[in-house]
């Protein structure tokens, strides 16, 4: 890929008082590199270790789901939908699950939309902790990893068993769910949710109290509410600057206004406080997973009433959930055939990603993988 | 197709019928093919051929055997496939010219000697599971009454010319019911039902099996007629049954039981859709949407302050959870923009979402927004031609739109005047074209 590098000039210059002669260079980060989890490039301009402009290529993972989605029939686009934000393709089969059920005015059967909601907060957790190893791993904190990975792969486990796949789950369907809870499953989950609100408290002594990691985060790639909004974050990214906003809280969907659960918030907009919220996020996940499993039908269908081909009416939609990057959007335009005119996805993890240029600029170069960590992508995501 | 059908022989049909799952399009051509079928050569065919059974009914035979248990074979066939694809919506033509051969062939069968009866009834039920199985598709239903067809004529061995031409009559005339099957299915196996019910002779035994396939079609029949307007044609196939009770007390108890539970069944159907029809007309004035107050003062606002004409439409989205939806005309966009963020009984602060759409005549910039503020949605189109697309870029009142407005450019080639950097953003930078156009053509370098 070829890149405007006119965008950046480079210059060199005395610095002041010292007389000593500066120089300005490129660094090419990635595209193949550990801290960019996946294929992210960055070329940032470096004067010593200053940040002093950034300039992100993305595009490296772009598959084209819109334009292969134009070609297939709903159902069939759901497992492209798996491999945009494959650390959370739960909820990104919900999203446009939820938008051809929208159009179409179908009714979930209760019980499959307490199994999504249920592996849609699994998956949550999942995403969360992958996200706390990897993290740590990025500002050099190795045993966190082997934590996460361990406990993640619990839920892997019971996805396998409950679908047949660990990443790219394929599960949903419109109007409900491919597979019911195998027998057990359920006291399974529960278990689990047993296990870890065990082991949450471990992670918070290993790493959250510590005094060198609070140093590390505590101020670095802050911002405030207003320019989080003006940049279009979601999420986390926007929770931290004090906003108290979750769809799965300020627009329902599924059956998450029969849960009990809180948004947490930030105020300091800086890398720790994102740490904090995504860990207090796992919490509230357990919380209503609890909930979830406690209250789930006993039996019942797993899927609605639908039509043998599924065509939306002619128009449009858009409807935007809560995944755990921030706001999923799906957008559908219909011609009221089986395949979709249009289909376009709002990405959490692209709109997230474009107010990295703007953290940077100004940092030492040795925070800059710490920022970029706590935004949380997902380049499958970000590149569609 | 219509080849397969003038010369058919075992392989190619079981080869269709393998296929048949494959060409599901192929489906609707048929059903159009079996219903020129049915109503124009089948018709002519079928008299000949009623004539030579008539004949036949005299001087019982072995011949019997064979015809008995080819006629039950054909017609288990084309009542379970009925059943079983009783889905879709049904070419009617064809079902009535398979209804009208079938009975009256069935009546012809009615003295036919006990053994041969209870012989084919047995066949019958054994048949109409495999057949039940094989009909799971319309296509391949009817293929397999063909194949069945051809079973049958291989079977009858020492059965005359006359024997085997009726039962590829009544073959066809299943396979012709089958293919017809969608959604009227029910009519056609409530009339299997009663069919047989007529077929019931003196024998005690072979009425009893034959009572018990048509309670066993009665409640396929009834399954079926769940669907609403299924239910109307089962509940004339049920006024048939009862007619068709034969002379003896027990099978004729039996026939008003099945038409008894027919009746109910769609009856009940009936009611439900009734029941829905009135709830449709019920809600057919429909409440103003919640967010109409909504769209009302900000379609207010703007007309206040730029005139009536910059917008060029206003709705509810009902499809998308009732969005307030307005469409912008594209020289005021950005005037229209900036006072949508910056008005303060607005203040539509966040950027949810921005793309672009083409639909051929014109392409179209989709625009969802949020106030933190008001919590309140807000979708705004803005049209532009497809020749020279523009868009004003709303980069400088939402920093957001930046990406979301160089993804449109790389893949619609929207140009978003305004813009600081509107360059690709997906695609390497010499990609030739913008994919999501609808006449899009991959840039080969080889040509």
């Amino acid at each position: 890929m070829s890149m405007n590098l006119d965008m950046i000039s480079l210059n060199s210059e005395f610095s002041e008082g010292t007389g000593l002669r500066t120089e300005e260079m490129l660094l090419n980060v990635g595209p193949q590199h550990p801290s960019t989890h996946g294929v992210f490039r960055l070329v940032v301009k470096i004067d010593g270790e200053t940040i002093k402009e950034s300039l992100p290529v993305i595009g490296y993972l772009h598959r084209g789901t819109e334009k292969l989605a134009e070609g297939l029939n709903y159902t069939q686009i759901i497992p492209y939908t798996d491999r945009m934000d494959y650390l959370s393709a739960m909820t990104n089969n919900y999203v446009i699950c939820h938008a051809v059920e929208t159009m179409m005015g179908i009714q979930i059967p209760e019980r499959a939309d307490f199994l999504r909601v249920i592996v849609m907060e699994m998956n949550r957790i999942a995403s969360h902790l992958v996200w706390w190893g990897t993290y740590l791993l990025d500002i050099g904190a190795m045993s966190p990893f082997l934590f996460a990975f361990r406990d993640r792969e619990m839920i892997l486990e019971l996805f396998n068993e409950l679908c047949g796949a660990r990443l790219t789950y394929n599960y949903m369907r419109i109007g409900g769910v491919k597979w019911d809870a195998p027998p057990g499953w359920i006291e399974k989950v529960k278990e689990f949710v047993k296990h870890l609100k065990k082991e949450i408290e471990n992670y918070h002594a290993l790493v959250t109290g510590n005094e060198i990691f609070i140093n590390r985060l505590q101020g670095i790639g802050k911002f405030d509410a207003k320019t989080a909004i003006d940049y279009s974050l979601s999420g986390v990214m926007l929770r931290s600057t004090g906003v108290k906003w979750d769809l799965r809280k300020d627009e329902p969907y599924s059956v998450y206004n029969r849960f009990e659960f809180d948004v947490p918030t930030a105020t300091e907009g800086d890398c720790l406080a994102r740490y904090q919220l995504r860990m207090a996020e796992i919490e509230q996940s357990l919380r209503i997973l609890e909930q979830a499993l406690g209250q789930f039908p006993e039996e019942g269908e797993i899927m609605g009433k639908v039509p043998k081909v599924i065509r939306p009416p002619q128009g449009e939609t858009f409807v935007r959930i809560e995944s755990p990057r921030g706001e999923i959007g799906c957008y559908i335009a219909s011609n009221g055939k089986d395949k979709p005119w249009r289909m376009k996805f709002r990405r959490p993890s692209f709109n997230n990603l474009q107010i990295l240029p703007k953290l940077l600029k100004g940092e030492n170069i040795s925070n800059m993988v710490a920022i970029l960590g706590s935004i949380d992508i997902v380049l499958g995501e970000v590149d569609a | 197709m219509s080849e397969e059908k003038r010369k058919p022989t075992p392989e190619e049909k079981a080869k269709a019928a393998a296929e048949a799952r494959e060409k599901l399009e192929a489906a609707r051509k048929a059903k159009e093919e079996q219903a020129a079928q049915a109503s124009a050569p089948e018709a002519v065919a079928s008299s000949p051929e009623q004539n030579a059974v008539k004949a036949e009914a005299e001087p019982a035979s072995a011949d019997q055997l064979a015809q008995a248990k080819a006629e039950a074979a054909a017609k288990a066939k084309a009542a379970a496939a009925a059943a079983a694809a009783a889905k879709a919506k049904a070419a009617r033509e064809a079902a009535e010219g398979g209804a009208t051969d079938t009975k009256a062939a069935e009546t012809e069968a009615g003295g036919a000697d006990a053994d041969a009866k209870a012989k084919a009834a047995a066949a019958a039920k054994a048949k109409a599971a495999a057949a039940a199985a094989a009909a799971a598709k319309a296509k391949a239903a009817r293929e397999a009454a063909e194949a069945g067809a051809t079973e049958t004529e291989a079977g009858g061995a020492d059965a005359d010319a006359k024997a085997k031409a009726a039962a590829a009559a009544k073959a066809k005339a299943a396979a012709a019911a089958a293919a017809a099957a969608k959604a009227k299915a029910a009519r056609e196996a409530a009339d299997g039902g009663a069919a047989e019910t007529e077929a019931g002779g003196d024998d005690a035994d072979a009425k009893a099996k034959a009572a018990a396939a048509a309670k066993a079609k009665a409640a396929a029949a009834a399954a079926a007629a769940a669907k609403a307007k299924a239910a109307r044609e089962a509940g004339e196939g049920g006024a048939a049954g009862a007619e068709a009770g034969g002379d003896d007390a027990d099978a004729k108890a039996k026939a008003i039981a099945a038409a008894k539970a027919k009746a109910a069944a769609a009856a009940a159907a009936k009611a439900k859709a009734a029941g829905g029809d009135a709830a449709d007309t019920e809600a057919a004035p429909k409440a103003p949407s919640k967010n109409q107050p909504h769209l009302d003062h900000i379609v207010k606002l703007i007309t206040e302050k730029f005139g009536s004409e910059v917008i060029e439409a206003s709705y509810i989205n009902e499809l998308a959870k009732e969005v307030p939806t307005l469409v912008i005309k594209n020289e005021n966009w950005h005037d229209v923009a900036k006072f949508l963020k910056e008005n303060d009984e607005l203040s539509f602060d966040y950027l949810s979402n921005l793309h672009g759409v083409d639909y051929e005549d014109r392409m179209e910039v989709y625009y969802h927004f949020y106030s933190y503020k008001n919590r309140q949605n807000l979708a705004v189109k803005v049209k532009t031609d497809r020749e020279q697309p523009t868009v004003a870029s709303v980069m400088n009142i939402w920093s957001g739109a930046n990406w979301n407005e160089r993804e449109t450019y790389d893949l619609l080639g929207i140009y978003f005047p305004g813009h600081s950097e509107l360059r690709r953003i997906m695609l390497p930078e010499e990609w030739v074209g913008h994919p999501l156009r609808k006449d899009y053509v991959p840039f080969d370098e080889e040509v």
